[in-house]
């Protein structure tokens, strides 16, 4: 299950890695050959967004991508085939994410089934809170998938722990208010909120939001069992293009 | 999370876990609000002095003859301050921030008329201001936007997505995730997650106390049918809600656009172009596609252009208590024409859309019977637009003149 598979993983790393991608952006065949790079670079985990037309979580960079995939086709069938073929080619555990509306169209049962039947692992769902999402936790157990919850800093001890009570596999703490993509201050703040999240489960515990660099890293090591690169992947991908070398110097940068 | 508001299976609060803290939040206030008998005396007195409230039910002598029908009455929300009923929903969202200790309001806005009641009501408390707009509403709207920024509001410009209100509302959301504690998003129609459908048909729920009462006095009895046209669905909301329990036929009218077969209007509740999905927060009918991605809507009426609605429509809908109708841009002009001409009255673009399914109906209705129309707001704000849209040549010629002599 994913949260044998991050212990193990942790017992040999002091922290790994989680990237995020757009599904079709800038396109499927490049989206595969950054995937490809990634692990042979090492990073541990991967976040397969499906693009939504409104991505209201998303800041600027993540939210543009969304919009690049879906014009240029990007629909949920080519998404899923796309994660079928990943999922079953590289040995690192994928989640999806992506909007409810996307799971709720496709058909949340058909949506489970098929991640089951391809090998992917959970999902993250950031607009859906837990008590929306009754049929979602039922259906994610039956296929036996990992329906990964969100913590914030805005939220109680009471609530951490309900919440975590659903999620399974690892909690994904948010650094900070905001959306994805702003800097995040890796300071004593959060590192005792990251204290109270870890009072609040012993599911391992992964933080995102703003998360960019080896220093960003290094605050997280041994606090954290998975620091989150979302938005800065994106990044990376804009800025470098896809090249395997370039991506293997960027893990190596990070750990 | 306290409560999440669903009418039938419609609406909830699909919010990112954030923001579930800052719902709490609004959730209890308006809870404490409401139960305060002061409450609404307080958000009456203030709209009776600072909105014109109550604004009167006009009698449509002239129409009534024409149609050789029903009494025809009309509900007067144009005369609201600012013009429009998004006044109510401001003043008591405003009241409510003053409770929360809050300093700084945001709003989305389309046709910018939200936009600006916000930024009297921001001015009138003191509150900080910032408004979200798409840019291409943002052009259509320059006027609001003079006005906004007059008023001492920070407007921006949003440049993603289709660049209209619904694109302004993901921006929104955007600012409150990030500043929750100082800031109080004013949703300006009954959509959105719990409780923002519930709190904004409250307020607006004015309409309807007072129309009833105005008919009753007016007419003697009540009206058979009550018609309001139905983007958010706030104004509709509002005066419905007055007739809910009564014998009252209640209809509501969508933009048709370019007509229901061409794909190009806003009609969620009378087309099947809609599905039943989860977006901006709330479980309501939405135009998109089969992977749930939404589409783009066209109304002559910005105010109407959105891709979702009230979910305490979608359920009256399905309950069958509220009939929709759709009314088609060039229908819509026909009705501002006549109105303007018969009565004197200036319908916004979205209120004509209500008065074009009363017309359509008076014909078949006996003179026993009344009907009242809700002008939810007034168009002479609506000058380009409507100057544009019956294409007329000396307003062209006048805006051509203004231009050179900004140009010497």
């Amino acid at each position: 299950m994913l949260e044998s598979h991050i212990r193990a993983e942790r017992g040999k790393k002091e922290i790994l890695l989680m990237t995020h991608i757009v599904l079709g952006y800038p396109s499927f065949e490049e989206g595969f050959q950054i995937i490809e790079a990634m692990v042979e670079a090492g990073v541990d985990l991967m976040e397969l967004q499906i693009p939504f037309s409104e991505p209201i979580a998303d800041g600027p960079v993540i939210l543009r991508a969304n919009q690049a995939a879906l014009a240029n086709g990007a629909t949920v069938e080519k998404c899923v085939d796309f994660a079928q073929r990943v999922a079953r080619t590289f040995d690192i555990p994928f989640l999806f994410m992506s909007y409810y509306n996307i799971l709720f169209q496709y058909g949340l049962d058909r949506f489970a089934a098929f991640m089951a039947r391809a090998g992917l692992k959970g999902a993250i769902v950031p607009d859906l809170p837990p008590e929306e999402g009754e049929d979602y936790l039922r259906i994610m157990a039956d296929h036996r998938l990992a329906p990964v919850f969100i913590f914030s800093p805005s939220t109680p001890d009471t609530r951490l722990r309900s919440i975590a009570a659903c999620s399974k596999g690892f909690v994904y703490c948010v650094a900070r208010k905001g959306v994805t993509g702003s800097d995040t201050r890796f300071t004593g703040e959060l590192e005792s909120y990251i204290e109270r999240c870890r009072r609040a489960t012993h599911l391992p515990l992964a933080l995102g939001f703003g998360v960019k660099d080896k220093r960003d890293v290094d605050f997280l090591r041994s606090k954290v069992d998975i620091a989150v690169i979302g938005t800065q992947t994106i990044r990376l991908v804009d800025k470098e293009g896809v090249g395997g070398r370039r991506m293997r110097r960027w893990r190596l940068g990070l750990i | 999370m306290i409560n999440r508001g669903y009418y039938e299976g419609f609406g909830g609060a699909y919010i990112p876990e954030i923001l579930v803290a800052t719902f709490d939040e609004l959730v209890d206030a308006f809870q404490k609000a409401k139960n305060d008998p002061h409450f609404w005396q307080e958000y009456t007195s203030l709209m009776s002095s600072f909105s014109c409230r109550p604004t009167p039910v006009t009698f449509a002598e002239n129409l009534t003859r024409m149609f050789k029908g029903p009494r025809i009455y009309i509900k007067r929300e144009d005369l609201n301050h600012t013009g429009a009923h998004k006044a109510n929903n401001v003043m008591g969202q405003g009241l409510l921030v003053k409770r929360m200790g809050k300093k700084r309001v945001i709003a989305e806005t389309g046709a910018g008329q939200h936009g600006v009641a916000t930024a009297t009501m921001a001015a009138r408390f003191g509150f900080e201001c910032t408004i979200y707009m798409g840019e291409v509403d943002l052009e259509r709207q320059r006027p609001n936007v003079f006005w906004m920024e007059r008023l001492g509001a920070r407007v921006v410009p949003v440049l993603d997505g289709t660049r209209i209100l619904k694109d302004a509302i993901n921006e929104a959301f955007r600012d409150w995730v990030t500043h929750m504690d100082t800031t109080h998003y004013v949703l300006g129609t009954a959509c959105g997650p719990h409780p923002f459908p519930e709190m904004v048909s409250y307020f607006q729920s004015i309409i309807g106390k007072e129309a009833r009462k105005q008919i009753m006095d007016l007419d003697g009895r009540l009206p058979s049918r009550v018609y309001a046209c139905v983007g958010g669905g706030s104004n509709a909301l509002g005066i419905f809600s007055g007739f809910m329990d009564d014998p009252v036929a209640l209809v509501g009218v969508e933009a048709g656009g370019k007509g229901l077969d061409s794909g190009e209007h806003a009609s969620r509740l009378c087309s099947n172009d809609a599905r039943i999905g989860v977006a901006q927060g709330y479980k309501t009918y939405f135009l998109q596609n089969s992977d749930g991605q939404m589409k783009k809507t066209h109304s002559i009426a910005a105010g109407l252009d959105y891709v979702g609605v009230s979910p305490i429509l979608s359920h009256l809908k399905e309950a069958g208590r509220v009939r929709f109708e759709a009314a088609s841009d060039e229908e819509v002009l026909n009705a501002l024409s006549l109105t303007m001409q018969k009565e004197g009255l200036i319908p916004a673009l979205e209120s004509a859309h209500a008065f074009v399914q009363a017309f359509k109906e008076a014909p078949t209705l006996s003179s026993e019977d009344s009907i009242l129309i809700n002008q939810s707001g007034r168009g002479d704000k609506d000058i380009f637009t409507i100057a544009d849209a019956f294409t007329d040549p000396k307003w062209r010629e006048f805006i051509k003149k203004k231009a050179e002599g900004y140009h010497a």
